[in-house]
């Protein structure tokens, strides 16, 4: 038998993760937040999902085309911006607009620095800031979840018109499993969360960066968000309110954008939490995730720089 | 008497899955290959110069290379016969090694300094571990006599025997310690005695409980010598992942084990050791599992070192399926071979033969820095930074990232999603690094 033999460097073994596995499962995690969206928004929330996903996919497909790079649609990563892009969303906006968050999410944000893995800011929530810059009343504009479309303030501004309209502030209940206005995927903290535990058990994510996040939210809302003086603050609204769910689990956590290191993702989800307290509580904005990921976004190199691990045996004395 | 101890668990690690279809298949002796190739550095250190000549008669266990560098281990004839050559021959990794090729004339018969040696004390001792032959059998190489002799003031308090055996497919070292368990205990305690150890765990992966009975079995008599059951968790064998694991000691960066009281040795070197001291044979041949999907009847076989791999896979019944790459040692650590005349080297425990579907690995694709190489990594490294400093040819960047502590287990690449090339990556910033560091000393001088 004539036979030809491969050499290279060990290991000569893999394991059976690759990228495109890990994509098929954030998109997993997301269904039931997509359904859930579906419900609440009915056809506008359908719309919104399809118009951004398609045009992602379009975009990046477009884009390795032009500049004769290898069809990069397949790793699943702009089926990923797509959805997170829309569930970023509020559920009036006109389509075409989402069409073209879309499409500035996956090239100027993604593809023009280099493509997946190479991005230095989050694509949907830099489309997102985008987006409110370009069309500010359409992308703040709120209604209540049926048929209706009922114009609506989220929880969020309600509290920051003060204890007033404390009254007009929906049951918790409502909170969690979504049935309130804000962004079409950010409502149901329920249902966001099963897709978190979904990623979870899959190792797709690790809980240090999501729980920071949301602890710090929690402790600096309950510590100086009540108008009656500190540790009055009604930090579960905080906590299910707006996209803080969203954003702790998917949104901070991509891989491009956030540290590698446990203790850069714990520096990560502090500062997130912090700046979006501070957003929240004190800034001109109702909301503050995407705003606070986005600038944590801007540090994660250094933070990544600064905290190179000991190996393990380094700053070991030996024995004398 | 039950004694436990408590294990640490090492960080990062992976489960590569446990292929070790060969565990129970008892090892057999193969017949006298048609000849034998016995290179001259079968250890790590000063390769050995060769004492026969084209022509020379042979007997087994006659030492044919011998060096008088400190580092080094004596090579001997694994067979009675004519030397046909000696010329050099070229390792995979491209080194080029003097060797020794022996047609044997079937005889088998014993040279005459083969007799069991006269041990009075340590020195002698050390001098006739040293006169054997014997390397690390683990994988290593590096020659037992050498480690057993700490630097002046070094004491070692802890032996640990390393019969972990983390490595997918292997069970050579298993085989080991199912057939000869009193020699490993009886080499055990030889150790202990050379290095004055006062207590020796011999630690051995949960999923050999039949190893972890056996021997624990022959050790109740003895107070300082335990048997523990390890986590099989790869790499729970290496040499600092296995020394925190039993004692909860850290061997610093840049230091030896015996800098924190321990000293390691395989299962199969005792084992070696203490049939050493009983007969006076050298080492001349090697328990060796073989294995992988292109191979037609795998085994565990006796082999006499320097035997060409394509005889040991003919053996084995030959290749079952087109073999597309062939592995001495374990899938994780082993390296690939470029020829069947490759001969069978003293540390060889393994040789895998893999088809296509097996040999071929993934294309690499983007980093997109998941993370999932720094949780695996047991160094506490970020193998994906020294990646892409590699890439980008800033080799001495790499050394702000802890290179050179990397012990080269794989797992990084192993886990990577994106296929990327992690480990063989560290392996050019070592390389590099030394060049580096060689121009800065040529400079200064």
């Amino acid at each position: 038998m004539k036979i030809s033999l491969l050499a290279g460097s060990s290991p000569h073994i893999k394991g059976g993760e690759n990228t495109q596995k890990i994509m098929r499962d954030v998109i997993i995690a997301l269904l039931p937040a997509a359904v859930s969206s579906v419900i609440y928004f009915k056809v506008q929330a359908a719309m919104l999902i399809l118009v951004t996903v398609v045009s992602c996919v379009a975009a990046e497909y477009a884009w390795c085309k032009i500049t004769k790079k290898e069809n990069a649609i397949t790793d699943l990563s702009a089926v990923v911006t797509g959805l997170l892009l829309a569930f970023n969303l509020p559920p009036s906006l006109p389509p075409w607009m989402a069409a073209i968050g879309g499409a500035f999410a996956v090239i100027i944000v993604k593809q023009l620095f280099g493509g997946l893995g190479h991005n230095f800011v989050n694509p949907a929530l830099a489309a997102r800031a985008f987006m409110v810059a370009s069309w500010p009343s359409q992308m703040t504009s709120w209604q209540e979840p049926g048929w209706d479309a009922v114009s609506t303030a989220t929880p969020l501004e309600i509290m920051k018109n003060g204890s007033e309209a404390a009254e007009q502030l929906p049951k918790l209940w409502d909170m969690i499993t979504g049935n309130i206005g804000g962004c079409i995927g950010e409502t149901s903290a329920l249902a966001l969360l099963i897709g978190a535990v979904y990623l979870v058990v899959r190792k797709v994510i690790t809980l240090e960066l999501p729980l920071t996040f949301i602890g710090t939210v929690g402790l600096m809302t309950w510590m100086l968000g009540g108008s009656e003086g500190l540790f009055t603050g009604n930090f579960a609204y905080h906590i299910f309110a707006g996209g803080l769910i969203l954003g702790a689990f998917f949104m901070a956590t991509d891989y491009t954008t956030s540290p590698v290191t446990f203790k850069g993702r714990i520096i990560m989800g502090i500062g997130c939490g912090f700046l979006t307290s501070i957003i929240r509580l004190y800034g001109g904005y109702p909301e503050g995730v995407s705003y606070s990921i986005l600038l944590m976004n801007l540090v994660v190199p250094v933070i990544d720089r600064y905290m190179i691990p000991k190996s393990f045996g380094g700053g070991v004395a030996a024995n004398e | 008497m039950f004694k436990t101890i408590t294990v640490m668990k090492f960080r990062g690690g992976i489960d590569p899955g446990n292929h070790k279809d060969t565990a129970e298949l008892e090892t057999v002796r193969m017949p006298l290959p048609s000849r034998v190739i016995i290179p001259m550095l079968q250890h790590v250190g000063a390769p050995c110069v060769p004492l026969v000549r084209k022509g020379d008669r042979v007997f087994v266990g006659q030492k044919i290379g011998d060096s008088d560098r400190p580092i080094s281990a004596p090579v001997h004839s694994s067979v009675s016969g004519t030397v046909t050559d000696v010329r050099p021959i070229v390792y995979s990794n491209g080194m080029e090694v003097m060797a020794v090729e022996i047609k044997p004339d079937g005889l088998q018969e014993l040279h005459e300094s083969v007799a069991p040696p006269d041990c009075t004390d340590r020195e002698s001792m050390l001098k006739a571990i040293r006169e054997s032959g014997i390397v690390g059998l683990g994988g290593a190489g590096f020659p037992t006599s050498v480690k057993l002799s700490p630097p002046p003031g070094k004491t070692i308090d802890i032996l640990i025997i390393n019969g972990a055996e983390c490595e997918p497919f292997i069970t050579s070292d298993y085989r080991e310690m199912m057939e000869n368990p009193q020699y490993i205990i009886e080499g055990t305690k030889k150790v202990m005695e050379i290095t004055s150890a006062g207590k020796a765990y011999i630690g051995v992966e949960d999923n050999k409980q039949d190893a972890i009975d056996l021997l624990s079995s022959m050790v109740t008599d003895s107070d300082n010598i335990e048997v523990v059951s390890l986590p099989a968790r790869y790499p729970q064998g290496g040499e600092k992942q296995l020394i925190y694991a039993l004692t909860g000691r850290k061997v610093p960066t840049g230091k030896l084990p015996s800098d924190v009281g321990v000293l390691v040795q395989n299962v199969a070197t005792v084992s070696f050791i203490a049939q050493y001291l009983k007969t006076g044979l050298p080492l001349i041949r090697k328990k060796v599992t073989v294995d992988g999907s292109a191979v037609a009847n795998p085994k565990n076989v006796e082999v006499l070192i320097g035997t060409p791999l394509g005889e040991v896979f003919d053996f084995c019944g030959g290749f079952c399926d087109e073999p597309r790459k062939i592995i001495m040692g374990g899938p994780m650590m082993g390296v690939s071979q470029h020829s069947l005349d490759d001969p069978v080297l003293k540390q060889t425990n393994a040789l895998l033969a893999f088809n296509e579907r097996d040999a071929e690995k993934p294309k690499e694709s983007v980093c997109i820095r998941c993370g999932k190489c720094v949780a695996a990594c047991p160094m506490s490294l970020l193998p994906l930074y020294i990646n892409l400093n590699v890439v980008r040819g800033k080799f001495e960047e790499t050394a702000k990232y802890h290179v050179t502590d990397c012990i080269e287990c794989g797992c990084c690449s192993y886990v990577c999603p994106a296929s990327r090339n992690l480990v063989q990556s560290v392996r050019i910033a070592k390389a590099e690094l030394r060049k580096i560091a060689a121009r800065k000393q040529g400079g200064k001088n």
